[in-house]
């Protein structure tokens, strides 16, 4: 390991690093705007500049390899000097317009112009103009602002792998835009923003709402997809105002999906603030009292088996949990949190979590793509997988939709049949598996919702036993779920036990009439058709398609209002907070949950979040601690069968909109209309100009 | 000796009299009280008054919504809300400030890039009631309107020591 010194300090560092690393692992600080550590390295602010000894010139500390023997030095007077030439350079064409740029307040280059430049300018003559593009619904761009470090065009061309951004002209004249026309249509477009170190690009839908310093910060997961990124919450009087990325390198590394940043907007729309009962065909309001008497009116003395419950897309634990707790007590063992009837095997954690977890698919070398385009699934999963596709080495292979996934793999078609030829080692893929050391199989949610979607989980179970994805440290079987409360449902439980239905049943029994009662807990998306003479008690945050045929609708709260437990897809179990509190009278789901059964005689025995969560760990001790994952054990599940021929497709059409939060959002309707050609969920009626 | 000459003065009234005479002095003097309303003192420039909203010359509001006076206001009078116009430019759709709560630091006049919230020269504004002193971005802007032409000669007459 080469030896350096810095600043008279001697150090030892890793032979792999860079000038800059160094200094920062000795304590001395080295401004930068185009240097990031999860980027290619461009070198081209040059404000890194650092003197070394021996050397004619002084050198760009983050492009610089370190070398024994080295001499840095940081905090010179000669340096001073670089740093403040520097700097006058940048800011000569820089507008200083912070008063009117978003990124005041938490712009690098207002940081650095006052810690490192020199104060004054001395530049007079006029300053160069840049139009504007339209980069799209998500990005503002004014460009005149830009100081061409790059950042964006090395994120879009590595990291999202899209390549939508370039620089054209040279020298002064450099532009950065993208190709005549074009907008930005990645689905991780949204981290440029936060890596643009001035305010050339920043959010649109954030646009002048509010200052840096002004916003209230809390730390939160993200529940729009089943990754379960680690997010900010950026709040302002009650309202959330942006929602950023945070850094965990075992999950979102510190990249966020546009869905998950920009459809904050929905959650001040469409909002069930009031509990209501359907009165002569219509919802009226009422209050809470009336709406539980409702309620009991109705389930008092109704035999347990005509009593069902459903869970959706972004149920927290804990309301599952009372909800569960309350089911049984009623007698009823209907009740299902696999909402769209995906497949997994609800006894066995190893069928439906993402075994080899998302920091796994850095250390393995195949990977088998199963009735998935995780591109629009999880944009900040397939990011990893590219991250690691780019390392060389790696051989993907699809069965599934086809798709741009950004990344270089070989097409085997939609048919499912392929998956026993793979399974059985006549396919020329299985060859690739057999040889790779840890390989791994995404099957997406989308190939395990159909109806013989027990046996394409068992086909994808033979294929991981057949071609040596399970071993000892390593377990190549993974399901990507798209919905943050399905792992977490399936852990605790939430799911037909002894004869109970589950989705399709509950479903069908409505139809018949054998279930009269249906407890749909953020289930949206129902076929209404089925359900025209049951009995809907729908609790949730937003009037979606569940709450329009509700009976009684419990107004909830969503993710950004209440301390919840969610789990990822990989079984890492995470909790959100509040940041703002619910709208009018709705209340956290599980105390919701809570008070109903006092209404109907079943109280349940738990009062506080503590209790719920206590009686959570009892169902199942991988509760009993966060931000952990515990090995799944392989066992049997799945159900082989013959498979249909059927195309295998994604079950996601539309990214932009996949649960009430975006379907609510208008920022989100923004995207599907302009980067999709759409006209959203609905059809457009002709009156919309 | 201190001692009789403390006795004298004080039987003689010397202090009195003194006193008396100052006052008597003061009588042909010119009159230093101003009959307030009708008179009123000079003020300067620098006079942090009410507060005020301007426009430039063409009619556009100055305000750009950078949100600075709302930053520095120590008593945390100001309030401000923005988003983008229909022309996509910067501005306030909300700005309030509470009288009551000002201390007319003249802080958000120096945080103001533009010369846009200026404190006055009206010190005047007395009201009947607490409420009248939320002031909103309407009646700031019609105090600009009406104190424009001494808001302009106010700034010039200080920016020579700025």
């Amino acid at each position: 390991m080469p030896k350096l010194t810095i600043d008279g300090q001697e150090i030892e560092v890793d032979a792999s690093m860079t000038v800059l690393q160094a200094c920062e692992q000795a304590g001395a600080e080295v401004p930068r705007f185009c240097y990031h550590e999860r980027l290619p390295l461009s070198g081209n602010c040059r404000m890194c500049l650092v003197e070394m000894e021996r050397a004619p010139k002084p050198v760009a500390s983050c492009c610089m390899p370190v070398g024994d023997g080295m001499v840095i030095h940081t905090n010179t007077d000669e340096v001073k000097k670089m740093r403040e030439a520097v700097m006058e350079f940048l800011l000569i064409n820089h507008p200083l317009d912070c008063p009117i740029c978003d990124q005041g307040g938490e712009c690098d280059l207002q940081d650095q112009a006052v810690a490192y430049g020199c104060g004054e300018s001395r530049y007079t003559e006029e300053k160069r103009a840049v139009s504007n593009n339209d980069y799209g619904p998500l990005i503002k761009g004014t460009m005149t602002r830009c100081i061409h470090c790059t950042r964006c065009v090395r994120f879009s061309s590595t990291i999202a792998g899209t390549s939508e951004l370039g620089g054209v002209f040279r020298g002064e004249h450099l532009e950065i835009g993208t190709y005549v026309g074009n907008t930005i249509t990645s689905e991780l477009s949204g981290n440029m923003i936060d890596l643009c170190p001035v305010g050339a690009l920043t959010s649109l839908p954030y646009a002048f709402k509010a200052r840096p310093w002004e916003l209230k910060k809390t730390e939160s997961i993200d529940v729009l997809d089943g990754l379960g990124s680690a997010i900010r919450v950026d709040s302002r009087g009650g309202e959330v105002l942006r929602i950023i990325p945070r850094l965990n390198d075992d999950v979102n590394e510190e990249w966020l999906g546009d869905k998950s940043r920009f459809a904050c907007d929905g959650l001040n729309r469409q909002r069930l603030d009031q509990p209501y009962i359907k009165k002569d065909g219509k919802l009226q309001a009422a209050t809470w009292d009336e709406a539980f008497g409702a309620i009991a009116d109705k389930v008092n003395g109704l035999d347990g088996s005509k009593i069902a419950a459903l869970a959706g897309d972004l149920v927290d634990v804990e309301a599952m949990t009372a909800l569960k707790d309350l089911l049984a007590s009623l007698g009823s063992n209907n009740m299902d949190c696999r909402q769209e009837g995906n497949a997994v095997d609800p006894n066995v954690r190893a069928s439906y979590i993402f075994n080899s977890t998302v920091a796994g698919i850095e250390d393995a070398d195949a990977l088998l793509i199963v009735g998935s385009n995780p591109r629009i699934e999880n944009p900040v999963l397939n990011a990893r997988i590219r991250k690691r596709y780019l390392e060389g080495g790696f051989k993907v292979g699809v069965v599934g939709p086809a798709a741009d996934l950004t990344y270089k793999h070989d097409y085997f078609g939609a048919d499912a049949t392929t998956l026993n030829d793979i399974a059985s080692g006549k396919h020329e893929f299985a060859k690739v598996l057999k040889g790779a050391e840890k390989p791994m199989i995404i099957v997406g949610a989308g190939a395990l919702m159909r109806a013989d979607g027990a046996a394409i989980l068992a086909a994808s179970k033979a294929i991981a036993d057949n071609l040596g994805m399970v071993k000892d440290d390593w377990n190549g079987f993974n399901v990507l779920q798209t919905s943050a409360s399905r792992v977490g449902g399936l852990d605790i439980g939430f799911s037909p036990k002894d004869g109970g239905l589950d989705t399709v049943g509950i479903l069908d029994a409505c139809g018949d009439g054998k279930v009269e009662v249906l407890y749909l807990l953020g289930a949206d998306g129902m076929e209404a058709a089925k359900l025209s003479d049951t009995f809907i008690i729908y609790q949730g945050h937003h009037g979606d398609s569940g709450a329009h045929m509700a009976d009684v609708i419990l107004p909830g709260a969503a993710y950004t209002e209440k301390n919840a437990t969610y789990v990822n897809m990989e079984g890492r179990v995470q909790r959100t907070s509040l940041a703002v509190f619910a709208p009018g009278q709705a209340k956290e789901d599980w105390a919701i949950i809570r008070a109903l059964s006092a209404a109907l005689g079943k109280t349940l025995p738990y009062d506080t979040l503590p209790d719920v969560r206590g009686r959570m760990a009892e169902i199942n001790p991988v509760f009993a601690t966060t931000d952990e994952i515990t090995p799944a054990e392989w066992t049997d599940f799945g159900m082989a069968g013959d498979l249909q021929l059927k195309p295998l497709s994604s079950h996601i059409r539309n990214y932009y909109m996949t649960d009430p939060i975006s379907r609510a959002s208008e920022t989100m309707a923004a995207c599907t209309a302009e980067l999709l050609g759409q006209g959203g969920e609905t059809e457009r009626t002709g009156t919309d100009g | 000796m201190s001692f009789i000459d403390r006795h004298i003065r004080a039987f003689l009234l010397v202090e009195l009299l003194q006193g008396m005479f100052l006052t008597l002095r003061y009588m042909f003097r010119p009159k230093i009280t101003l009959n307030y309303p009708y008179e009123k003192g000079p003020l300067s420039p620098r006079f942090r008054g009410e507060h005020a909203l301007r426009r430039y010359p063409n009619g556009e509001e100055r305000c750009i919504a950078c949100k600075l006076c709302e930053a520095v206001c120590p008593a945390q009078a100001i309030t401000i809300e923005a988003e983008p116009r229909d022309d996509g430019s910067r501005r306030t759709t909300r700005y309030d400030i509470d009288m009551t709560k000002c201390i007319y630091c003249g802080f958000c006049e120096e945080a103001c890039p533009v010369d846009a919230i200026v404190e006055g020269p009206n010190f005047e504004y007395a009201t009947e009631t607490r409420e009248e002193l939320m002031y909103d971005k309407e009646k700031l802007l019609a105090n600009g309107a009406r104190w424009e032409i001494e808001l302009d000669l106010r700034l010039r007459a200080d920016a020579p020591y700025r």
